[in-house]
């Protein structure tokens, strides 16, 4: 689990939706990153084999961090920052379950 | 408008690319993907908490020097610009905030750095595994991090970002070293030419010994990896002495070594050769980094790794010889201002061959042996598929699409592509050069149809 090094309660923060639910999360943190932080441990399905993916390189080289952002699929998750009333969405058949 | 020089990236090699030739005059139009300038060295150094700066320590530090020189420089700086197309006559495209435009440069400068090696283990694309720049980047920006997990793998990077997990209070389960034992001795050879680096074997060594005092278990001489788990990491396996053993763990970050990102170089026609030393392709380009194309240049460990200082060095040397060819200094002013920056590379660049030799993965672990090992993450292409693909007659890796769809997902063989050559390569019995790579072509990143439409020229025409 990704838990902050720094006094979290200090940063300015905005509200987003990941699978419905908002949650909070500090401005300036990636999407990839904030799944992270939120304890999501996989946040895709391989449309290949199905099977579970997560982000993997943080730098926009690998691809697997893609997720739905604001109605769009296929975003990469670790090259966009969050904005306040972001929606994001898990690109698994079995959505809603991403959460470990 | 036609801009004099239009660069790619900005980490150390496009921002001192840059400051290098505002000073000359030139005008600049800099593209990068992120959303501030320092490149994956650098990230976010304008905007990190006093805590992070310290515990990322004094190398990350080293770039304020940088980013403050580039942005009190005359130019014009695009953030969260991804190009997706350049070509030999210099005109660059690039998707920015859902919109795709046209630059037009006289010349172009690629500075889009390193990216890591593949590390194709069994289990390596499972949740819970990342790599160790993962981690590293996790930390510069936004300051997170775990405890309680496993590193695998060999080079400085591995060393630095545990021991960075250690100054930010975190506990570490084990360090796998995967560095072949037989490389410290052969490393030893290049250690006499290396010796204008001892301050860095010197840092090497106190972050090693660091690591090893706070008790963390450093397993040495790993001679095979694998991920356990089903939907996600639940542990690693290793071979050491023939032996197996395990450890359970829910995180992994895997690393072994940085290689030249090559995808936008190769797309735009830059000739690439095999490096036997590196064991990755890298660009053919004069002394000033200039390449096989007139108005192409690349700088940085794009053309070749080097580190961040050596990148910066780069930079300012391609910067000279561009503004040279543009008549802003004449040969003997370039070659006078080149001169301490060639002296102060070649010490930087003395430690390479040294670091190549000791942390150069092991056969195994750049072509894996393993038949249910991913080669391709994106196309769930495994090693048995493309040894039998290779046992049907599969010529190559561009061959090889069409037998398996290997390299043909959204990362476009970023993460296969140095695998798939010299897997191929060795499954052919011929040196990688004979193989190749894929054949890369724009655009590099995939773009919506919608962003293509709207292409329109930049600067925006008023």
């Amino acid at each position: 689990m990704f838990t902050s090094v720094e006094n979290a309660s200090n940063l300015p923060m905005v509200q987003l939706q990941i699978e419905g639910e908002t949650v909070s999360v500090p401005v300036g943190y990636t999407v990839a990153a904030a799944l992270l932080a939120q304890g999501h441990r996989r946040t895709r399905q391989s449309p290949v084999d199905g099977g579970p993916r997560a982000p993997y390189c943080m730098m926009g080289v690998c691809y697997e961090c893609l997720v739905e952002i604001d109605g769009q699929r296929n975003q990469q998750a670790c090259m966009r920052e969050v904005s306040q009333g972001m929606q994001i969405r898990l690109q698994c058949a079995d959505e809603g379950e991403g959460a470990a | 408008m036609t801009y004099d020089l239009i660069i790619v990236g900005a980490g150390p090699a496009g921002m001192a690319a840059a400051a290098q030739a505002a000073e000359r005059g030139l005008s600049i139009l800099v593209l990068d993907e992120q959303p501030r300038p320092g490149g994956q060295i650098y990230r976010n150094i304008e905007t990190t908490s006093s805590r992070l700066r310290d515990l990322l320590g004094p190398d990350y530090q080293a770039g304020d020097a940088l980013v403050s020189a580039f942005r009190n420089s005359r130019l014009e700086y695009l953030e969260q610009a991804v190009v997706w197309q350049l070509n030999a006559a210099g005109e660059v495209c690039f998707s920015r905030r859902g919109h795709s435009y046209q630059a037009q440069g006289k010349h172009i400068l690629l500075a889009t750095g390193a990216q890591e090696r593949p590390f194709p283990v069994k289990g390596w694309q499972l949740p819970g595994v990342m790599t160790a720049g993962a981690a590293q980047i996790l930390l510069k920006s936004p300051g997170l991090a775990c405890d309680d997990a496993v590193f695998v793998g060999s080079g400085p990077l591995l060393y630095l970002i545990v021991w960075q997990y250690l100054q930010a209070g975190k506990t570490v389960k084990a360090l796998i070293d995967t560095t072949p034992r037989r490389h410290y001795f052969t490393g030893l050879g290049k250690l006499p030419a290396a010796r204008h680096g001892i301050g860095y074997l010197w840092k090497g060594l106190n972050m090693i010994r660091a690591i090893r005092q706070a008790g963390i278990p450093f397993i040495s001489g790993v001679e095979a990896v694998e991920i356990e788990g089903e939907q996600s990491c639940s542990g690693v396996r290793w071979q050491r002495n023939g032996q197996w053993q395990a450890l359970p763990t829910s995180q992994v970050f895997l690393h072994q070594g940085v290689v030249p990102n090559v995808n936008l170089a190769m797309a735009s026609g830059c000739e690439h050769h095999w490096s036997p030393l590196q064991a990755c392709w890298q660009p053919v380009t004069d002394e000033w980094g200039q390449s096989n194309l007139e108005r192409v240049s690349l700088a940085g460990d794009g053309m070749g790794i080097g580190g961040a200082k050596a990148a910066a060095l780069r930079g300012q040397l391609a910067a000279l010889q561009i503004a040279c060819r543009q008549q802003r200094l004449d040969n003997a002013e370039r070659d006078r201002q080149a001169a301490p920056l060639r002296q102060w590379l070649d010490k930087e660049l003395a430690f390479r061959p040294f670091l190549d030799t000791l942390y150069r993965p092991a056969d195994r672990f750049r072509a894996p042996e393993d038949g249910a090992t991913l080669v391709c993450r994106c196309e769930s292409v495994t090693r048995q598929a493309v040894a039998d693909a290779a046992a049907a007659g599969c010529m190559g890796p561009n061959q090889l699409k069409s037998f398996s769809r290997c390299g043909m997902g959204p990362c476009q063989g970023r993460q296969c592509g140095l695998t798939v050559s010299e897997l191929m390569a060795q499954l052919q019995q011929q040196p990688p050069e004979a193989t190749g790579y894929y054949r890369l072509r724009a655009p590099v990143k995939p773009v919506q149809l919608a962003e293509l439409a709207s292409l329109s020229p930049w600067p925006a025409q008023s």
